[in-house]
């Protein structure tokens, strides 16, 4: 039996090496096509007819459009829509890493670190780079509140920690929730198969089982609702980009 | 940080998957494949290249379809209610038409009727003065005559009764009496003369 760390492994599938960098094919990078190619596959299928009234897949193409264009617009406005397939992008990514991480036998890419920070990091980037170019250096109101100026020596530290703790925290929210989701998945699984090989015990291996099977549903709920949080915040961190330090 | 991630998992769980986690362990540079570093590079290399190629097939292509066809919906619903509304309008006007056309019929077939009824009034009332006076006529006519056939049947009477009565005397006393007092005795009460 594997232990609960073990699905983490990243197992080479084709060694690559791309000018020094490696750069081989691995599980991780497996599901990482399986998840565009899915989502892409989704958004090609579902919308090939165009149709006036839609069919249910494209009900669902159009809803989770309508969804995600919503957010946009709800937290940065119609100017932020020019962020919307970023947005797009990084939800339907998320969501479909996460959720192929729920396939038994799947490999979670957003249980990487390196993976969430990667995307969090490239969040912050376009902020901070789109920030300067829309505002200069007035950009950097955004850590100056709306205070009386005695309380700035205090606060403007707090905002700039604050900002410096976004990818941060985006990113290990992310992580952290898709790693202790199948920690705990995998063990309490763990549990019914140890407590079958275990005689008399293994009379009460349903109990974990039922545990199990809730916690699966439940981390169906935390794939999506993670997926969702990141679109958001992006959201709501590029709206600062948009429109400057007027909160 | 990552002690106490397989510290606790190994105590829950069996010799076995100890052995298989140490084992994984001792060939990672990391015991716990998250923080590998390792492993970073390649995992970058492919985020950069499935997240962009997303990126792209949904900003180039998946993206413009969904809008176009959300927003070639939302035209046709416009175009549809407006489309319902001029109908409506002119449904509208017709009904307003309509009902202006049947008042002003019923209008104009009140008069005609009030006419025609009026016409065949006074024509009515002339046929009638006409016969009045057709019968007044007929009327003196008719009485001129009876009022000539009494005086013609009276006379007669007058005759009858002469010619009756001088025939009775005749038989009565057995000869004749002059026609003369005979008439003088039925045409009026006269004083008997000894005969």
């Amino acid at each position: 039996m594997a232990g609960p760390i073990e699905q983490f492994n990243v197992k080479t599938l084709m060694p690559l090496d791309f000018a020094g960098i490696d750069a081989s094919f691995t599980n991780a990078s497996a599901f990482m096509v399986a998840a565009v190619a899915l989502a892409s596959g989704f958004m090609y299928f579902a919308m090939r007819h165009r149709a006036l009234v839609p069919g249910r897949l494209q009900s669902m193409a159009e809803v989770t459009y309508e969804f995600v264009a919503s957010t946009v617009r709800d937290n940065i406005g119609e100017e932020g829509m020019k962020f919307f397939p970023l947005v797009f992008s990084l939800f339907m990514f998320v969501l479909l890493c996460n959720l192929l991480g729920m396939v038994p036998g799947g490999y979670t890419v957003t249980s990487q670190l390196v993976v969430t920070a990667a995307l969090a990091l490239l969040v912050i980037g376009i902020v901070i780079v789109y920030g300067v170019m829309q505002h200069g250096a007035g950009f950097l109101k955004l850590f100056v509140p709306d205070v009386p100026p005695i309380l700035l020596p205090l606060m403007i530290p707090i905002e700039v920690i604050s900002f410096l703790a976004r990818p941060l925290t985006l990113s290990v929210r992310l992580f952290a929730n898709m790693l202790a989701g199948h920690i705990a998945l995998k063990i309490f699984a763990g549990f019914v198969a140890s407590l079958l090989a275990a005689g008399a015990w293994g009379i009460i291996s349903p109990l974990p089982l039922l545990l199990t099977t809730a916690l699966t549903a439940l981390e169906v709920l935390v794939a999506v609702l993670q997926a969702y949080v990141f679109a958001v915040l992006t959201s709501v961190y590029l709206n600062d980009a948009v429109h400057g330090a007027h909160h | 940080m990552a002690s106490p991630g397989s510290g606790p998992t190994a105590d829950v769980l069996s010799g076995t998957s100890t052995v298989v986690l140490t084992a994984a362990e001792g060939k990672a540079g990391s015991n716990f494949p998250p923080f590998d570093a390792s492993t970073f590079a390649p995992q970058l290399v492919w985020l950069a290249i499935t997240f962009g190629l997303l990126y792209l097939v949904m900003s180039r292509v998946a993206l413009p379809r969904v809008a176009s066809v959300l927003a070639e919906r939302r035209e046709r619903i416009q175009r549809d209610l407006a489309e319902a509304e001029r109908l409506k309008a002119e449904t509208d006007a017709a009904l307003a038409a309509y009902e202006k056309a049947l008042s002003d019929a019923r209008g104009k077939a009140q008069g005609l009727a009030k006419g025609m009824r009026d016409k065949v009034a006074s024509e009515t009332d002339r046929e009638r003065r006409r016969v009045d006076e057709a019968n007044a006529v007929r009327l003196a006519e008719t009485e001129a005559r009876i009022a000539d056939t009494k005086s013609k049947a009276l006379a007669n009477v007058d005759q009858l009764a002469t010619d009756t009565a001088s025939a009775i005397v005749e038989r009565l006393i057995g000869h004749q009496v002059s026609s003369d007092d005979v008439r003088h005795a039925v045409s009026g009460p006269r004083p008997l003369t000894p005969a």
